[in-house]
């Protein structure tokens, strides 16, 4: 996130796009609906589900699924001929405006209806209440970046947040709402196959240098492989051996029949986990760890706030925390890492990333800081981009809309759509296990419209079988107006139903990120 | 006009029910069609508008009502120039007049009637006030039982706007007001002021602290001023003759007349409109005339459920704000309920705190359970399982809940309990530690006794009663053994020799 | 900043802010004013009344946890008559329900307890009368009891001006109001979403923690501060441990951003994990095609000679790793020095895009 979650209740204007917050980040979600209801704040979402903040919202876009660059560029349209952008803002503090106008006239209000199925002038509303609000929050999440289309919608929401004056600002900004509580971490940490901690790029020999002095080895200059080509990797015998820790790719990545052929082809598998995961059951060597009440650390959430973890209680049977099993691998393999504890640990990042540079275990004690925060004495950063942006002047990228990578025909006539609900978590793993959840959200629910199941011949609580060019699940129909027509949901909490052997494994060119909101099915009574 | 030339019918003014009566508010009762403008406007309807919007400004609006001396009919008799002022001094351009005709106190009935009779005199003190504090919009808030009220406002709002006396650009004059009705659902707490605004706003009627009060912070957060039905019908009058007019009767400082509902145990009942400090005495006995059957008056309940019992000896005290409140009642919104010998006291404020804990919206404690727990002492009282102290523990209640109550309902509804042990506390000595209630009312205290002196032992006591409490040997004075008699009262009236009575 | 205005308290002169009430400045200035409804981040309602304090000139006494300051106002918190009403007012509310101390779980950490012990309460002189509900048990989260429930309406504010669900309300009128879902119906057949805000927010034992019941006393309870393990809000919490197992997880107000001590169904009510029965404890090793115990050391030797090998023979561009959003920053940072350093390859990654 720019900006930071206390933020959000106090804004002026929220702009909800591809999150459904109160499900998928409550406390966020419930902050939301706290500036609408205590704070007079407006509300637009922009969702293809009639999600609970819609019920908060002054106005809501219902766009069809994978047409958020039209929206989007439809939005600047309108603000650019109405003149309504922040003229000011775009001389001093951006580049490349010429050809975003030029890009963007084409989308005309009556052009995005046709595309998205968005009205023409609610459309003309939402852009005129977005560019003429005070401050105005973009929060945004999975369905944005979940399609082929990924980096351009992200970039495009850039676009219309700088266009509009409204990045560097204290309640302003383009907010992404990191799904998993560490992914933040994950990513400074340089878990990432071409930047070491703080996106400090392999590729580039100083950076590299500075790691391969501190670690006492030389280090490889060419970026690695991402998730899904390794998977790809592995099909084709590239990649033979494989050690995963905490990730159940087994259940999370799309088109699951490949991953499972991909892990099997492997000479070698490691898994590390807390459970005997669908992947771990693949493994040759198995290794049990400490979960996040067992051992201390950090976590790093999504407004960039560094947090302590602590350890309450012990792990069970001989189960270790992951940076005891890493330690003890390196030095097996004759590379020595010795760690009093985590707060070691963090030591030697603080002193190879700028970012973190400040953030000991001890100042973190009672509140965590937010990134960046370079030395020991600063206070940590609420927003960022406040004078410039970290490249100097914003740039606008001029995007056309590009229809996603496999779309409803005569044979998989719907469109489906993926995501969480409220009482899951990711692969189930941990949700499923607890009573509370499970007795709310017992089972996964194919959510249809009406009208489609009219037409199909189903009801609530029928199974059915949904299957698309890439395998078949069988879950309960949940018939709502929750999904629109041509629409259907599922969750990827169930293996049961696992919904990834359905999604297609179609990557964004530049993020690498699965197009898990879109592909075609078919759904049949069981 | 001509005097009428038959004689044997007496005049108005010759009979005592309207001789002492004053009517200003009511003044149009019965006497034009409340469906019909005209006869309003003809009887210088919507004058006192043409007059605040043409020739006053304001300032001058405010400055008349406040030297009428009018203070708020719904209860509380606070000055509604001050009010109105209040709220023309809160900043805001977005601004409310509400007229409370929630009516909640049972048995009173003064503002329906002003509603169903003369409905275009409240609209037209509605205007004048948004006139005077800079308001564009209003509420009526009228309980739902109150159907012909709502279907003659209905006829009076559409005629009012047609003749472009409500809407835009009021009389030509470039002011623009216009008003709804909220039907509320008769919760009586909902006549309470912010439970009245948070009610309009959609939300459980529940009363909320003050400050902020309404002139700074009322409906939707927004200067509101909320007047009464009968306030507001007084208004037009005010500006049209005066303020030396209307302050011309009264007290010195309660003014203009009141309307009541006087009802109970009087010849004569109905709504009557008085000059502000009229006497008890001219009220119950001139226009109400007197208590039927010969009975002796014992006292009379005036301002509602949690109003207070006036008693014989200060039957010649003015009907006045002030008064009122030092003789323990209020002035309320006007019911006035006259009660004969035969009524017991004890029975008397525990019809009352039932009615208010009923009501009670349930937010605050001392009024929730305060009230609940005031009830169970009285009615134990009335049950003869009254104990020593419990007078005590009512008043120390009954204080602390006046005194801690988040609302007017709980901060009042302990006065019937004060009010009667102040003036009656003997009759509740009697109940707890004599077991007997003096009016013979409470029936768990009555005791059915035989005169021996009487009895013949014909034994048609024995034979009658249900629970075998009588008996005796024939021709024997029989007995009623207090243990098992149930007090139905079947010897008494059976008993052919008078030989039983109960006391 | 306004100017500060000059009150009164307990004869003692203070200031305070013009927006204060009378609790706020009393507190700031460590003057102890009993409460019970009032609850931070929320509308001041008023509903108690156990707040009260005297104001001089002031008609009636006042709640001074809505009432504003004025300049030179005069307040007193501990006259015979706040006293008496604050006395007659917990009397009222003792013996209004079910306050049974021996089996509830509030024990120790009861508001309405404190209320009566601070103000040296023996006995109410009304007789006590529960009002007979049946307690609500259909879920396996929380539990209701309402009659011990003494009507603050701090669940209600806490669900629709906190977490802003709007679920919980009251019904009915005077001593049979009620707070709960619409319909008067249990949370379960409710449009609940399980925050357990109200939980946090009850100051008695009306609604308590299903599967904390008989799980420990609250002295007995240590209190872990983490973070959540589950979305990117990094919510701050409590885990609340007895004997070396989590009993129950509470939010914590003092803890500030970024969830203000608010939690939602899974970091309250999904921590079952933790202590299932079906964690590893032991590292398994594949032998003739099953996973079986082994100890560190065998399963350490196994993946050295296995990853040595195919690093010897395909290069190190032939392994990968994924490292997890689940693990710590410390984690992540020493896996990825593991692929780089000790591996020598850029295979790394984790499913950040998922
Ligand atoms: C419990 C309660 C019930 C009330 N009910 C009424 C009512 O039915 N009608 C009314 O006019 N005022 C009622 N009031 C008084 C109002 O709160 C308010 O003072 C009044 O409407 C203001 O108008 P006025 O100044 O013209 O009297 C009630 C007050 C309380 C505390
Ligand atoms: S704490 Fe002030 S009224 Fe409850």
């Amino acid at each position: 996130m720019t900006n930071s979650i206390e933020e959000i209740e106090h804004t002026d204007l929220i702009l909800a796009i591809g999150t459904n917050t109160t499900e998928n980040h409550p406390v966020i979600g419930a902050k939301v609906k706290k500036a609408v209801r205590s704070h007079g704040a407006k509300l637009i979402v922009i969702d293809p589900r009639d999600i609970a903040l819609t019920g908060y919202a002054d106005i809501w876009l219902r766009q069809r699924p994978g047409t958020d660059v039209a929206v989007l560029n439809g939005l600047m349209q309108i603000i650019i001929s109405e003149d309504l952008y922040d003229r000011d803002y775009v001389a001093a503090r951006t580049e490349g405006f010429a050809e975003l106008k030029k890009t963007v006239a084409r989308y005309t209000p009556e052009y995005v209806e046709k595309i998205s199925g968005v009205k023409a002038e609610d459309l003309g509303r939402a852009a005129r209440m977005y560019a003429t609000a005070g401050k105005a929050a973009i929060l945004y999440c999975m369905g944005m970046t979940q399609h082929v289309s990924g980096t351009d919608n992200v970039k495009s929401i850039a676009n219309l947040a700088m266009l509009c004056g409204k990045v560097g600002i204290e309640g302003g900004g383009v907010n992404p709402l990191r799904g998993q509580n560490n992914v933040q971490g994950a990513c400074d940490m340089g878990a990432l196959p071409d930047v070491f901690t703080a996106y400090q790029k392999v590729a580039v020999a100083e950076q590299r240098e500075k790691f391969s002095r501190a670690w006492g080895v030389p280090l490889p200059a060419k970026p690695g492989l991402t998730v899904v080509e390794m998977m790809h990797g592995a099909t084709e015998g590239t990649i033979r051996g494989m050690y995963i820790m905490g990730e159940n790719p087994m259940l999370s990545d799309p088109d699951l029949s490949h991953v499972e052929s991909a892990l099997r082809k492997l000479d070698f598998l490691v898994v590390q986990d807390i459970f005997l995961t669908e992947t771990a059951k693949l493994a040759h060597v198995v290794l049990p760890s400490a979960c996040f009440a067992e051992k201390e650390g950090t976590f790093t959430n999504t407004e960039r706030r560094v947090q302590r973890v602590r350890k309450a209680v012990s792990a069970p049977g001989e189960a270790r925390a992951d940076w005891e099993i890493i330690t003890g691998l390196a030095n097996r393999f004759g590379y020595p890492m010795q760690y009093a504890g985590p707060a070691q640990i963090m030591e030697e990042i603080n002193s190879l990333t700028p970012s973190y540079g400040g953030i000991t275990c001890s100042r973190i004690e009672k509140e965590g800081i937010q990134w960046p925060c370079p030395s020991p004495d600063h206070p940590g950063t609420k927003f960022l981009h406040g004078d410039k942006f970290t490249r100097g002047l914003g740039l606008f990228h001029a995007i056309d809309y590009r229809e996603p990578a496999e779309l409803p025909d005569d044979e998989y006539p719907l469109l489906l759509t993926t995501g969480r609900v409220l009482y899951h978590y990711h692969t189930g793993t941990m949700t499923r296990l607890a009573k509370g959840t499970s007795e709310r959200c017992p089972e996964s629910l194919v959510e249809i419209n009406p009208q489609d199941a009219d037409r199909i011949g189903i009801e609530s609580g029928k199974m059915v079988v949904v299957s698309s060019r890439r395998g078949r699940v069988t879950a309960k129909a949940a018939v709502t107006s929750r999904s629109p027509e041509g629409v259907v949901f599922m969750n990827f909490h169930f293996r049961e139903a696992a919904v990834n052997l359905l999604t297609n494994p179609a990557l964004d060119p530049i993020a690498k990120i699965p197009e898990y909101k879109v592909c075609a099915v078919r759904v049949e009574a069981a | 006009m001509e005097e009428p030339m038959i004689g044997s019918i007496p005049t108005m003014q010759e009979i005592p029910f309207f001789a002492h009566q004053k009517l200003r508010v009511l003044r149009n009762r019965g006497i034009i069609d409340p469906g019909k403008i005209e006869e309003y406007i003809a009887r210088d309807g919507y004058l006192g508008l043409a007059k605040a919007l043409t020739e006053m400004t304001p300032a001058e609006i405010i400055k008349e009502v406040t030297a009428s001396g009018l203070r708020g009919r719904g209860g509380a008799g606070f000055p509604t120039g001050l009010k109105w002022q209040f709220c023309s001094q809160s900043k805001g351009d977005v601004k409310y007049v509400l007229c409370n005709a929630d009516e909640g106190d049972p048995g009173a009935f003064m503002d329906r009637s002003v509603l169903e009779a003369d409905p275009h005199a409240v609209l037209e003190g509605m205007v004048i006030a948004a006139r005077a504090i800079g308001a564009h919009y209003g509420y009526i808030y009228c309980r739902a039982e109150y159907p012909l009220a709502i279907h003659q406002l209905n006829i009076a709002i559409a005629q009012a706007r047609e003749c472009g006396l409500l809407g835009k650009d009021i009389l030509g004059t470039g002011f623009d007001f216009d008003l709804e009705i909220y039907q509320g659902a008769g919760a009586f707490v909902c006549g309470e002021e912010t439970a009245l605004m948070t009610s309009i706003e959609g939300k459980r009627g529940m009363p909320r602290p003050r400050p902020p009060f309404p002139a700074v912070a009322g409906l939707w957060g927004k200067p509101s001023v909320l007047n009464n039905v009968e306030t507001f019908a007084s208004v037009a009058q005010i500006v049209l003759k005066g303020a030396a007019w209307y302050a011309s009767v009264g007290t010195e400082k309660s003014k203009g007349t009141k309307v009541f509902a006087l009802t109970g145990d009087v010849n004569n009942v109905g709504l009557v409109e008085v000059p502000m400090g009229t006497t008890l005495r001219t009220i119950v006995y001139e226009i109400g005339g007197g208590i039927p059957g010969g009975k002796k008056f014992k006292a009379a309940q005036l301002g509602g459920p949690s109003g207070g019992c006036i008693p014989a000896e200060h039957l010649d005290a003015s009907v006045d704000y002030e008064k009122v409140a030092e003789l323990g009642a209020i002035m309320g919104s006007g019911g006035l309920i006259v009660m004969n010998e035969d009524k017991c006291i004890v029975d008397i404020a525990r019809f009352f705190i039932d009615f208010c804990q009923d009501e009670s919206c349930g937010k605050c404690t001392p009024c929730r359970e305060g009230t609940k727990r005031m009830l169970q002492i009285l009615t134990g009282i009335t049950e003869g399982k009254g104990r020593e102290g419990d007078i005590e523990l009512l008043q120390e209640m009954a204080v602390i809940i006046k005194n801690s109550s988040l609302c007017g309902l709980g901060q009042t509804a302990p006065n019937p309990i004060l009010s009667t042990i102040r003036y009656f506390r003997d009759e509740y000595e009697a109940h707890i530690r004599e077991g007997r209630c003096p009016a013979g009312v409470c029936t768990a205290l009555k005791r059915y006794t035989v005169d021996a002196e009487k009895c013949t032992g014909c034994g048609v006591c024995a034979k009658v009663c249900p629970t075998k409490a009588a008996k005796g040997e024939k021709k024997q004075p029989h007995e009623i053994d207090q243990a098992t008699c149930i007090k139905c009262g079947v010897c008494m009236e059976k008993c052919k020799f008078e030989a039983i009575f109960v006391n | 900043m306004e100017e500060k205005i000059r009150i009164t308290i307990d004869g003692r002169e203070v200031t305070a802010n013009p927006e204060q009430t009378i609790l706020e400045a009393a507190r700031e200035n460590g003057i102890f004013i009993p409460t019970l409804c009032q609850y931070a981040d929320t509308t001041n309602v008023g509903a108690c009344r156990v707040c009260v304090v005297e104001v001089e000139k002031a008609r009636t006494l006042v709640a001074s946890c809505c009432m504003p300051v004025s300049a030179g106002m005069v307040v007193r918190t501990d006259t015979k008559a706040v006293r008496d009403a604050q006395r007659m007012i917990v009397e009222l509310l003792w013996a209004s329900g079910d306050h049974n101390c021996l089996v509830c779980e509030k024990n120790g950490n009861c508001e309405l307890q404190d209320l009566v012990y601070w103000l040296g309460i023996e006995k109410p002189r009304f007789p006590i009368e529960s009002p007979g509900y049946e307690i609500e048990k259909t879920n396996s989260m929380i539990v209701r009891d309402l009659n011990k429930c003494v009507l603050c309406g701090r669940c209600v504010r806490a669900c629709n001006e906190i977490q802003v669900n709007e679920v919980l309300d009251f019904s009915l009128r005077g001593s049979r109001a009620k707070v709960g879902p619409a319909f008067d119906s249990d949370y379960i057949a409710s449009e609940c979403y399980f925050c357990g805000e109200c939980v946090d927010a009850c100051p008695v034992g009306a609604i308590t923690f299903a599967q904390a019941r008989f799980g420990g006393r609250p002295w007995e309870l240590e209190k872990v501060r983490t973070t959540c393990t589950y979305c990117g809000v990094g919510c701050q919490l409590d885990l609340n441990i007895n004997k070396g197992k989590i009993v129950k997880v509470t939010g914590n107000r003092d803890y500030g951003p970024p969830n203000q001590g608010s939690l939602c169904i899974k970091g309250r009510f999904a921590m079952d994990f933790v202590q299932h029965p079906d964690r590893l404890q032991r590292p398994l090793i594949r032998k003739n095609g099953e996973l079986t115990e082994a100890t560190w050391e065998e399963a350490y030797d196994l993946i050295a000679r296995n990853l040595s090998a195919i690093k010897e023979e395909h290069g190190p561009d032939s392994i990968a790793g994924f490292a997890s959003a689940r693990c710590t920053n410390e984690e992540n940072y020493l896996f990825q020095k593991f692929m780089r350093a000790v591996i020598g390859t850029n295979n790394v990654d984790h499913c950040a895009r998922l």
